[in-house]
């Protein structure tokens, strides 16, 4: 679920951190930048790894900092397709159910690939799996906080760094849409044997 | 969570150079919060994220391996022939039963592992890598 990616890029380091390594001053700086904040078509960054080359450092007329080009690898939060991994259900409606990891909960497993069979029960607020066995049928409840284990089948980046105002008509307040937008988003998939909560296929 | 962009990084050279195993993730994260030469505030979104990943992780079978463990589990599995993504599955997973592995290791026309060699694989796992703590 983590990758690391290569990245090269000009490091302000502000005046006030001159006395520090250079190194220890450039991963704060690439720390503040980074962590905790996604970027398009890379992931969800989690912390630096570390530098891989350093170039000479340059003072620019009218800046106290100095600025360094920098090559670093980045620890990042980027499931492949495909894979499976575990998380806790965050949240059910009609549509889907949410996945929280605690550090990124943007995952949704879309009502169709839920196992077959799966029901939305609205006075439990959950989704429920109708499993068919010999003895009859059984429901499986889908609560929230459960652990749950499911299969990443699809990836969705966003932009959404606000662009200005478009046009006087629209407000943007006024569109529910809007205030969904995620900038990483998963689409997840139990509908095979061994996926959904944990507690189904333990023996 | 906080969440913003960078339009363009200067150039982004790799956004894939290497699959970390979640326990080499741990490993670095815990070392950050050990370091505690982080100012206060200096990075708050990289205290956030390294707490509630190391959370995460702590819930995983990552919190109960080693670097011997990896290394012997990696050289027992050897004789699979399976892909370096399904090794860091099994290693995140530490799945126990067939089913689990099933899941894992694909098999999209013919099998790749026979049930025998299954068997072997989960007492590879459960041999090597140690099961979670309670």
């Amino acid at each position: 679920m983590f990758v690391l990616s290569l990245v090269k890029q000009t490091v302000r380091v502000p005046a006030e951190k001159f006395n520090k390594d250079v190194d220890q001053a450039l991963s704060e700086e690439l720390n503040l930048k980074f962590a905790n904040k996604v970027v398009l078509d890379v992931g969800l960054c989690i912390a630096l790894w570390d530098i891989i080359k350093r170039g000479e450092s340059f003072i620019l007329p009218g800046d106290s900092g100095h600025h360094t080009k920098v090559e670093f690898r980045y620890v990042v939060f980027r499931p492949f397709m495909e894979q499976v991994l575990v998380g806790r259900i965050k949240n059910c409606d009609k549509e889907s159910v949410q996945v929280t990891l605690g550090f990124f909960d943007d995952i949704y497993i879309p009502a169709e690939n839920l196992q077959k069979n799966s029901r939305f029960d609205e006075t439990e607020h959950a989704w429920v799996w109708e499993y068919e066995s010999e003895d009859g049928n059984h429901d499986l409840f889908m609560d929230t906080g459960e652990e749950i284990r499911f299969k990443v089948v699809a990836e969705d980046f966003t932009d959404t760094t606000p662009s200005g105002p478009s046009n006087e008509t629209h407000d943007p307040s006024l569109d529910p849409s809007d205030n969904k937008k995620m900038a990483y988003r998963i689409t997840a998939s139990i509908n095979e044997s061994g996926l959904g909560l944990l507690s189904w296929w333990a023996s | 969570m906080e969440v913003s962009h960078f339009k363009q990084i200067s150039s982004l050279i790799n956004s894939n150079t290497a699959i970390l195993s979640n326990f080499e993730v741990l490993e670095l994260l815990s070392s950050l919060r050990g370091k505690g030469d982080q100012p206060r505030n200096q990075s708050g979104s990289l205290a956030t994220i390294t707490y509630e990943t190391i959370k995460y992780l702590e819930g995983t079978p990552a919190a109960t391996q080693s670097d011997k463990c990896l290394k012997k589990f990696l050289n027992e599995v050897k004789k699979f022939g399976l892909t370096k993504k399904e090794k860091t599955m099994l290693l995140n997973l530490r799945p126990t039963t067939a089913v689990e592995i099933s899941l894992i290791v694909q098999s999209a026309e013919q099998e790749r592992l026979t049930e025998e060699q299954t068997e072997e694989l989960i007492e590879i796992i459960q041999n090597t890598l140690p099961a979670k703590t309670e």
